[in-house]
């Protein structure tokens, strides 16, 4: 191939104009990612001085701070908790809707739309609307807890209700997300295929079940993997809604790597780069074990 | 598209493209579905009526206990008073200048890029796309610490220039627009190579015009994703003439508790942009949603 190129005439300028094009991309990526990547490595292996500069070399040290700092074990089990409260419902949730929206019902269309309407709420905009929500004074959070005769919920604020709160407002937040893409996923599968099932005489429900979702499962093990790295990265929410608390209740890995390098007026780079490098791990780790096991389930056409 | 097949038979059975198909759908089936689809809407969009309609009630409805869900009066004191709580009118310019020169310098930069990748030759093309492709999979928030650093280091906090840098170019659009320009017909390419055009002419008169649609989806996402930002600007920023709009809502949150018609009505205007996106250019997005997906 690479001989029968190069006697095309012009193929030696080509090659050069391949690069020069790929360069403003790969300055870009140097510069503020593979660099930065290189960095965070060498960053965890150093401490600081007196002052504060990082420049002192203490090995892995760093690390086994991180690994046995007696919060990390909360902080996976957040993590993990926090993971599984988001990503499934989410998906479940998205999928009931949007089977429910094909074949869209006469004057019903818009409310596909409306399904997709969080999607516009930057995570900002979203955890201060349900900052507001779960007020325990004004919320309505509230004033539907009470009006069924229970009393009111901290919610915000105490261990058993935080990170649940959390949860709810990001599973609100991924829903039209993963709306959209379920649509266009059921909007892919064959219509003969329905059309068979019709004739066999199965109802809509069994429909959805035997020829829609496994005709989809490729998108839904899309879904899992890119809500779940989205989960594992979530910081907007828990910044807005809990700060972490109480008591380190909702602190994440990306949380803890806030909490230690950036907030207070905090500056261990050297601890918060070994909390990021367990990020990263703990991200390819995941992402290989649901390609590894979820990907032998998956139908492909 | 299918959207406009689908919407026209018309006939009470409900048929999805030959009106004559027998169609199991019941009344009672279809009743079901209707109230279960107005049930979940109705949840699902409470806090999308509760931002707006908060946003233009009074303190005494909306922080009223029990709280009213109806505004008895309508008012815009909210929209005057949230921008002398915060720098509103800077935020905002603030975050469509950030965001529209990222969407601009990432659809450049994915446009050179993808037309290297597809229509060049190109040494080691497969481990400058695998480079590419590393980008989408590092976690952002794994290398923050060094690239706050480097903004640190080089005076750059408080600037346009450290909200803008790390993202002036990303590996989604190149893999999105590399997809789109391999289907591109490779006639055409020839045809217009025959008739003299070189590289350039081919990119700008022939090639772009007819992936508009692929560009708006890059363009669509990019711009979404840069406009919603908030770890980042939330580090590299602490004054409130340099912050963002997500960061002055964070602001808000954390200084007018007791007053949510205020934090709404902020809210409410940072949510405009994304808003229309999301209406008007759903058709893009899908194309961007799944462009993972489909593989």
């Amino acid at each position: 191939m690479a001989t029968t190129a190069s006697t095309r005439p012009g193929v030696g300028r080509e090659r050069v104009l391949s690069l020069v094009l790929l360069l403003p991309s790969l300055a870009v990526f140097v510069l503020f990612l593979f660099w930065p990547l290189v960095r965070t490595f060498q960053l965890s292996t150093t401490g600081q001085d007196l002052f504060g500069r990082a420049n002192r070399s203490v090995g892995l040290a760093n690390f086994k701070a991180v690994l046995h700092d007696p919060e990390f074990g909360q902080v996976l089990g957040v993590t993990a908790g926090y993971v599984l409260l988001t990503v499934l419902p989410s998906i479940l949730l998205a999928l009931l809707v949007a089977l429910l929206l094909q074949n869209p019902l006469r004057g019903l269309r818009v409310l596909r739309s409306a399904f997709a309407m969080p999607f516009a709420y930057s995570v900002a905009a979203a955890s201060v609307v349900f900052a507001a929500l779960f007020n325990p004074a004004i919320g309505i959070a509230n004033y539907l807890v009470t009006s069924l005769g229970f009393a009111p919920v901290n919610w915000l604020t105490q261990p058993g209700t935080a990170l649940i709160s959390i949860a709810i407002t990001t599973i609100w937040m991924t829903l039209g997300y993963n709306m959209l893409v379920l649509l266009a996923g059921i909007g892919g599968v064959d219509d003969q295929l329905y059309e068979a099932a019709r004739l066999d005489g199965a109802g809509t429900w069994r429909i959805a079940w035997s020829i829609t979702i496994p005709m989809i499962t490729p998108t839904l093990f899309f879904l899992v993997v890119v809500d779940t790295i989205q989960a594992l990265q979530s910081f907007g929410q828990i910044h807005l809604l809990t700060r972490g608390g109480p008591t380190g209740h909702t602190t994440t890995l990306v949380y803890w790597i806030y909490h230690t390098a950036f907030a207070n007026g905090a500056s261990d780079y050297g601890t918060g780069s070994a909390q990021a490098i367990v990020l990263l791990a703990v991200v390819i780790a995941v992402t290989a074990i649901q390609f590894g096991v979820l990907e032998r389930k998956v139908f492909y056409r | 598209m299918s959207v406009v097949t689908q919407r026209r038979p018309a006939s009470p059975a409900g048929g999805r493209t030959v009106p004559a198909r027998p169609r199991r759908a019941l009344p009672a089936g279809r009743l079901g579905r209707i109230v279960a689809l107005v049930l979940l809407a109705v949840v699902v969009l409470f806090p999308v009526y509760y931002t707006v309609v908060g946003s233009v009630m009074g303190p005494g409805d909306i922080a009223s206990a029990p709280p009213s869900l109806i505004p008895h009066s309508l008012t815009f004191a909210n929209y005057r008073g949230v921008f002398h709580a915060i720098p509103l009118g800077r935020q905002y310019l603030n975050s469509t200048l950030v965001a529209v020169t990222i969407t601009v310098a990432q659809v450049v930069c994915a446009v050179l890029s993808a037309y290297a990748f597809v229509f060049l030759a190109m040494p080691l093309r497969r481990a400058f796309f695998a480079l590419f492709m590393l980008t989408l999979m590092v976690p952002w928030e794994a290398i923050i610490i060094p690239n706050f650093l480097f903004m640190a280091e080089h005076q750059l906090r408080n600037t346009y220039l450290a909200l803008m840098l790390p993202f002036l170019a990303g590996g989604f659009g190149t893999f999105l627009l590399r997809q789109s320009f391999r289907s591109f017909p490779i006639e055409l390419r020839d045809a217009a190579t025959l008739d003299g055009a070189g590289h350039a002419r081919f990119l700008l008169q022939i090639l772009l015009p007819l992936s508009r649609p692929a560009l708006a989806s890059v363009a669509i996402f990019v711009f979404l994703s840069a406009w919603n930002q908030f770890f980042w600007p939330l580090l590299v920023t602490d004054s409130p003439k340099m912050q963002t709009l997500q960061i002055g809502l964070s602001s808000l949150n954390d200084a007018e508790q007791a007053n949510p018609g205020l934090i709404l009505a902020g809210v409410s205007m940072a949510l405009i942009p994304t808003a229309l996106l999301v209406a008007l250019g759903q058709r893009f997005l899908i194309r961007g949603l799944t462009a993972g997906a489909v593989r």
